[in-house]
């Protein structure tokens, strides 16, 4: 047997433990948890990627970030009421699609005679909108109304008919891009006005940390910090923020997230929630048509295929809300974003193969998955 | 030492607050100890440490001599304990056999053997008196069957100690008394077990020992023959509870409420008439499967309605829940945990659920949150909410009569007319049930109407003005207070009704 001093020297050790433990779980289920986890990470390969800390490759970090996040806002509105959001990624080559048939400037009948939208939509003289004052402005509103309206329908099929979310907007995904791709028969629309390009590209701060007194600065030499990308997603991830946390509205998001039967019964609107939702989440990922398509300076119906779904859920996810619904902030995706492009970005410094990339990724998911289930045990054993 | 559990010590805390302190108990082969307390005194806590579900802060345990740290259910349930819980762990997709066979499927030739299963589910659904086919569905059985399958499952595992928590809450009379036999039997084979229940007088009919648990301590331990029923009050809430109906404060008015007429839905309820008045208590009595629940469910316009009106201070009610609540209806369903909370979310965000629009300032509703703090703290003191912070702690980690008042405060922000209440006391126990009471009763004298469904009868002539009693979806009966005979009404609930 264990003498009494012994035992209290087990006793301590088994303490200290214990409220090292206690530490890790409250970092864990930390709101911050993820931004700590993207600095440790920053930190621990920059000085095996000498490239990560350089300014162009930070000022491309957070110009991928911008389009990402905005998408990732309305996913998190979907995945918070246990629902899914697959159509994103067809809305956005859609309505990019959309955007550039009504405001460019001209077309070439080389590339686009063969389209459906040739003629109705759009010729050499331009897109629908083109010559009409307030042209992009006008473009703009009908690409949004235009998106909402997908997201409309998945959330009356979702709340009203019953048809399971994931099942939906799978559907939804195959009908709205194969119909994108349609209409222009798969090609590129160029030629979009200079003042669509820059919501895409146009810079409001960017640093130079060349030499001082030359007379000119090459372009490639400037780099953006805060473009109109960042304003649009800043601004509409503030304004999610405050809609999913601190109103009426959000309340009800989450509750219809955590029971919905009780929310029915409690006198939530749950039908016009859950379409309100979709309708949501379609809207953010036309906002993210918007950065995206200005940047490419082009309509693309393929834009958003393949795995960017992933990266969008995957980033949601990373963020910490939950699968399960009931549960999700805004500033958990935006730490997932940040961390899952810094991510995408170490793993093509390192040059792998995309395919490399994409398992790298897929793994990482996999972890946040995992963190996921363990932080709702730990939260079900500290609460009950 | 002849104990086969025994808690030495055994403490456990929440954020910092005792649950069950101190615990010290043995329990022997072969006896049957009734465990009684109030909600919040720790019986469940205890349990599930017993269980393996939570570990203690402090203490230990022992089983059969030895020490014993289970570290999950999974754990406990080797050593030998069964639990058949308040709330049923069925799967009821899969079939009554299926289920007393989950973790043990007996194979032959890889595949499992459903013959065996089948005639070895017999042979224990006999022993339980449970004339059901080992393929049925549990989604099909009644709650009272489900229920003994949980004792065939507990049986099958050959069990040294089952833990029966509220195993009556959902019960009829007739399957409780049958449970009663069951459990008498499995005395007389030699089982160990624990009772636990907020009906006094089956704790004091079915156990030998006695232990009573008050603020997470055991204050009372001894054979049961020492206790009667006022003792067994005492001994739990620590002082003398004059009644446990509180008298009626008001008489009802002459102005009507709520008007039912003819209210039909084929196979569920049939051409339902009553009137209920300002500031009365309106009972409803039935066994299961009368159609009372079923009644509740389409007056609040969850349920669909085959024919019939509803009027609400002489104006028609239609549309959803959601109209109905802003006409003043209230309902608190007989499932708080499917249909009444959000289990996962804090206490203060279910408070605050029905009434969440009110608190919006224009223009886009923006939350404010001083004031739903000020009226969920207002409503948790009205109702007496035993938590630790509201706004912190999650619904789950309430104790069932806790989370009841969570469900009753959540209706209380609003100022309802009309007040369903479904149940409103199963698996509650006698302290809770009297503030529920109260509260029932400040209702009806504040000038709202009450009606109340319940199936335990006592409690309806104890609280009610006037009761109306169900059978096969049709009124049977109609009782006044001044009227009120438990032969009489026992027996419009049991009267077959001619087709």
């Amino acid at each position: 047997m264990h003498s009494p001093r012994d035992r209290e020297k087990v006793e301590t050790i088994a303490q200290r433990r214990r409220s090292v433990w206690v530490r890790a779980r409250s970092i864990i289920l930390s709101d911050y948890f993820i931004l700590w986890l993207s600095i440790a990470y920053f930190l621990a390969l920059a000085p095996f990627l000498p490239t990560l800390t350089n300014p162009a490759n930070l000022s491309n970090l957070l110009s991928n970030t911008w389009p990402l996040l905005a998408v990732a806002v309305g996913q998190t509105f979907v995945l918070t009421i246990a629902g899914i959001d697959l159509s994103q990624g067809a809305v956005i080559g859609f309505t990019s699609t959309v955007m550039a048939l009504l405001a460019a400037t001209t077309a070439s009948p080389d590339v686009l005679s063969g389209a459906p939208v040739w003629g109705v939509f759009i010729d050499e003289s331009g897109g629908l909108f083109h010559g009409l004052p307030f042209s992009v402005t006008l473009s703009l509103v009908v690409m949004l109304m235009v998106g909402t309206l997908v997201g409309v329908l998945n959330g009356v099929a979702v709340a009203y008919l019953r048809m399971p979310p994931f099942m939906m907007t799978l559907v939804t995904m195959i009908v709205v891009s194969a119909f994108a791709v349609w209409i222009t028969q798969s090609e590129n629309i160029r030629h979009l006005p200079e003042h669509l390009i820059m919501l895409g590209k146009g810079d409001l701060i960017s640093v130079y940390f060349g030499e001082q007194d030359r007379s000119q600065i090459p372009r490639r030499e400037i780099f953006t910090l805060i473009g109109y990308p960042a304003i649009i997603t800043i601004s509409l991830a503030v304004a999610a923020h405050i809609l999913l946390n601190k109103t009426v509205f959000g309340r009800q998001v989450i509750a219809v997230g955590a029971n919905r039967k009780a929310a029915e019964i409690s006198g939530v609107p749950v039908k016009r929630v859950i379409v309100t939702v979709f309708a949501i989440s379609a809207f953010c990922a036309t906002v993210g048509a918007i950065l995206y398509g200005a940047r490419l300076e082009a309509g693309r119906p393929t834009l958003g295929e393949g795995t960017f779904l992933l990266d969008v859920i995957g980033a949601t996810v990373i963020g910490g809300t939950s699968l399960f619904g009931g549960k999700g902030k805004i500033i958990w995706t935006v730490f997932g974003v940040t961390f899952f492009v810094l991510l995408s970005n170490t793993l093509n410094l390192m040059n792998l193969s995309t395919f490399h990339i994409d398992m790298a990724k897929g793994a990482v998911i996999l972890c946040a998955a995992l963190l996921d289930v363990a932080r709702n045990r730990y939260a079900k054993e500290l609460g009950s | 030492m002849s104990a086969l559990l025994g808690l030495h010590g055994l403490s456990k805390s929440w954020f910092g607050v005792p649950a069950v302190s101190d615990m010290t108990l043995e329990i022997p082969s072969g006896v049957c100890l009734g465990v009684i307390g109030e909600n919040g005194a720790g019986k469940s806590t205890l349990m599930n440490m017993i269980g393996g579900v939570v570990p203690p802060t402090a203490g230990s345990m022992t089983w059969r001599g030895t020490s014993f740290e289970p570290k999950s259910p999974a754990d406990a349930k080797a050593r030998g304990i069964a639990f058949i819980h308040q709330e049923l762990n069925l799967f009821t997709n899969l079939t009554v056999a299926e289920n007393i066979f989950i973790d043990d499927f007996p194979y032959r030739f890889g595949l499992i053997d459903k013959r065996q299963m089948a005639q070895r589910t017999r042979v224990l659904l006999d022993r339980l008196n449970l004339h059901v086919e080992p393929d049925t569905p549990v989604g099909d059985l009644a709650p009272g069957e489900r229920q003994l399958v949980e004792i065939a499952k507990a049986l099958h595992r050959q069990a040294a100690l089952m833990i029966f928590d509220e195993p009556t809450t959902s019960l009829t009379a007739r399957e409780t008394e049958k449970l009663f036999e069951t459990i008498s039997a499995l005395k007389a084979d030699g089982a160990t077990i624990v009772y636990i229940s907020h009906i006094l007088g089956d704790v004091k009919a079915l156990s030998d020992h006695l232990a009573v648990l008050r603020d997470g301590y055991l204050v009372a331990e001894g054979p049961t023959e020492r206790f009667d029923v006022p003792a067994m009050i005492n001994a739990m809430i620590g002082r003398e509870l004059s009644a446990i109906y509180p008298p009626r404060t008001s008489k009802p008015a002459a102005q009507v409420v709520l008007e039912v007429d003819g209210l039909s839905q084929a196979g569920v309820v049939e051409d339902i008439c009553f009137k209920l008045h300002r500031g009365e208590i309106l009972g409803i009595f039935g066994l299961m499967g009368s159609g009372r629940s079923e009644l509740a469910r389409m007056i609040f316009g969850i349920d669909p309605t085959g024919s019939g009106s509803l009027f609400l201070h002489d104006e028609i009610v239609t549309g959803d829940a959601r109209d109905r609540i802003a006409r003043g209806m209230a309902f608190v369903t007989e499932n708080r945990r499917e249909e009444g909370l959000m289990m996962d979310a804090a206490i203060s965000d279910n408070l605050s659920l029905v009434t969440i629009e009110d608190f919006g300032r224009p223009p886009i509703a923006l939350l404010d949150p001083e004031r739903v703090k000020a009226r969920t703290e207002a409503v948790r003191d009205e109702v007496r909410i035993k938590a630790a912070d509201i706004a912190t702690q999650a619904a789950r980690a309430l104790s069932g009569g806790n989370q009841q008042k969570v469900v009753i405060g959540k209706w209380l922000l609003g100022a309802p007319q009309l007040f369903i209440l479904d149940e409103p006391t199963r698996g509650v126990d006698v302290g809770a049930k009297h503030e529920i009471y109260t509260i029932i009763d400040r209702l009806a004298a504040s000038g709202g109407a009450v009606l109340l469904i319940s199936s335990e009868l006592e409690e309806l002539m104890g609280t009610c003005d006037r009761i109306l009693v169900m059978a096969q979806g049709e009124i049977t009966g109609e009782f006044a207070k001044d009227a009120f005979s438990e032969a009489a009404i026992i027996a419009a609930a049991f009267q077959e009704v001619a087709a």
